[in-house]
């Protein structure tokens, strides 16, 4: 947590392999340290075990919300078969069953940031990042955003997400305060 | 390859179908202007073939006025299983004159025209060239005529386009008309039987007469030509036969040569020229595509740039991006090609057999042979696929995080 400009977002993408420091190292998920990953190795450590939901929802507007979600998931091989029914399954873990043939062009801001959260999860990685995934939203459906997060996590998934809202960091086992690019307080609920 | 298509299939229909006609044109362009400025020579050199040589021509040796042996030539080829029909050709120079009855003076200048007389067998000149049929006025020689000539349209004045001062043709004259020839030293007055306008120089330049009388004119008792035609079966390799006929012992007597052989030169080098000219014509072409396409898929990357670092983001490694980009590019070019090798070879070029392009001195087809059509496809396709990786490449190679937040 942390007010605009704290660094909240640039911690978040260096933690999660997509930027790197300009000092000291990231160690991920028990011993990987970024700094010794090649290009190639990144991307297919946030292919294959991190999720990622953007504040702007960053879908594909050329594929249908089935087919953003299973993009990752053909991308790791898996045979077109498999990977749309578990894109399918992800999406009706949103409450998106009857939205999957749709474009995200025919689909309200709620609802296509439930598309990207199943992206996000489909592939059931090991930590789930999100940058403020309901500064976009209203009020209605960023509660439907958050529930969901909260369902996640109760059922076991790791979610690191980055937000300005003290309402939603009460949700959080851990709060990581910011301030200025320091961390500057970590608290647990 | 999934990504490419799903683009391809949820882009403008319009955009799509308009880059695929810049295709279109790009590659009747690399075939069609090349094709049409072969063709222009080629349908000269058909028209030869079709005209004047046939499919294999003897010809007097330069030493000699005619062919020795005539008739035991005449006599194998006839037994040859590839021949269809054999036309021996009795030749001599000769000298045409017109409009002398009007003439005031004996010192005012004659009206003449100087070329070649051909005593043919009108039944089988018929068969091989086909003559009657480039009859423009009056008709064509029977077996049975007598002092009736045929005279080629480039001996006729209104028939020559130009008015070169080396030249002379005859004026006033129509079917009807009486002309006087002089061959061998014989003068004879004969009747304009009918006119043959060809654009084969050796067919247009020249006048024809029954064999019988022109053997008698020039006192070739031994029944000596100065040319055989030869038509052989469709399928029949003139080579086959050019080569049979030289082991006979025929080239003693006669230049034996294959309807390619008797081209003249100056026709093969205009070809080669024309192709070359071609070339760098359709050269210039596939430049316009390659930026065509580069524009295209630069201008779509660079829009796209945010969800390309999403891509790259989540994990979508940039190989398979560029690739997308590639395969679009390619899809717009295949389309173009396929959609291309059907208008020529499903329109034009049946079209063009059908209705020769009309140039001045020959009929124009269209040449696209298969094999070097398809070349220019995978021309085509490879400038294409580099046009399209290298903006691919240059957007894909932005740094992830730049590209999602939109920073520079």
């Amino acid at each position: 947590m942390g007010r605009s400009g704290a660094g909240k977002s640039t911690f978040m993408y260096q933690m999660s392999l997509l930027d790197e420091p300009t000092s000291g190292e990231v160690i991920i998920n028990g011993g990987h340290n970024a700094a010794r990953m090649s290009n190639e190795e990144k991307t297919d450590f946030r292919l294959t075990r991190l999720g990622y939901v953007f504040q702007d929802y960053a879908l594909i507007p050329e594929l249908t919300a089935l087919e953003n979600v299973a993009l990752p998931l053909l991308m790791q091989d898996i045979p077109q078969k498999t990977a749309y029914v578990q894109a399918g399954e992800a999406l009706k873990r949103v409450g998106l069953a009857t939205h999957m043939s749709q474009l995200p062009s025919q689909l309200s801001g709620g609802e296509q940031q439930r598309v990207s959260i199943s992206r996000a999860i489909a592939h059931k990685p090991d930590i789930l990042f999100a940058d403020e995934p309901t500064a976009n939203l209203d009020n209605e459906s960023s509660k439907v955003i958050m529930d969901i997060f909260l369902e996640l996590h109760r059922a076991g998934q790791t979610i690191i997400m980055v937000t300005h809202e003290p309402e939603y960091g009460k949700m959080a086992q851990k709060i990581v305060h910011l301030d200025d690019g320091r961390i500057v307080n970590i608290t647990k609920n | 390859m999934f990504l490419a298509l799903r683009q391809i299939k949820r882009s403008s229909k319009w955009t799509t179908t308009l880059i695929i006609f810049v295709m279109i044109l790009t590659f009747l362009n690399l075939v069609v202007v090349s094709g049409v400025l072969v063709g222009l020579i080629q349908g000269s050199v058909d028209a030869q073939r079709r005209q004047y040589t046939s499919d294999v021509i003897l010809s007097t040796l330069s030493t000699k006025t005619y062919i020795e042996h005539s008739e035991d030539i005449i006599a194998l080829l006839r037994s040859m299983p590839e021949v269809v029909d054999v036309s021996p050709r009795y030749t001599s120079g000769v000298s045409l004159e017109a409009n002398y009855k009007t003439r005031i003076k004996d010192t005012d200048k004659a009206n003449t025209a100087g070329g070649e007389l051909v005593g043919i067998d009108p039944v089988s000149e018929n068969n091989i060239t086909n003559l009657s049929k480039f009859i423009v006025e009056g008709s064509y020689l029977s077996p049975t005529d007598y002092d009736q000539i045929l005279l080629g349209s480039f001996l006729v004045k209104k028939y020559v386009p130009v008015n070169n001062p080396g030249f002379s043709a005859l004026e006033n004259v129509e079917p009807g008309s009486k002309i006087r020839i002089k061959v061998n030293g014989i003068v004879r007055e004969v009747t304009v039987k009918g006119i043959l306008k060809s654009k084969v120089n050796e067919t247009g330049l020249r006048s024809f007469m029954v064999d019988s009388q022109l053997r008698s004119l020039i006192g070739r008792n031994d029944h000596n030509v100065g040319e055989i035609a030869v038509k052989l079966k469709p399928n029949a390799d003139p080579i086959v036969v050019r080569n049979a006929l030289i082991r006979s012992g025929a080239d003693k007597v006669a230049k034996v040569q294959t309807y390619v052989d008797a081209q003249p030169k100056f026709l093969k080098d205009i070809k080669d020229t024309f192709a070359l000219l071609g070339n760098m014509i359709s050269s210039i072409g596939l430049v316009v595509a390659s930026i065509t396409i580069f524009i295209v898929i630069f201008i779509n990357a660079i829009t796209r740039r945010k969800f390309i670092g999403i891509l790259k983001g989540i994990g979508i490694n940039g190989k398979a991006i560029e690739i997308s980009y590639v395969f679009q590019s390619i899809f717009y070019a295949a389309c173009g090609s396929i959609i291309g090798l059907i208008i020529i070879f499903g329109i034009l070029q049946p079209m063009i057999a059908a209705h020769p392009i009309n140039f001045p001195f020959s009929d124009g087809i269209l040449v696209a042979p298969f094999g070097e059509t398809m070349l220019r496809v995978g021309l085509l396709i490879f400038a294409t696929i580099i046009a399209g990786y290298i903006p691919a490449r240059m957007i894909v190679r932005k740094n992830t995080l730049d590209s999602i937040l939109g920073r520079k």
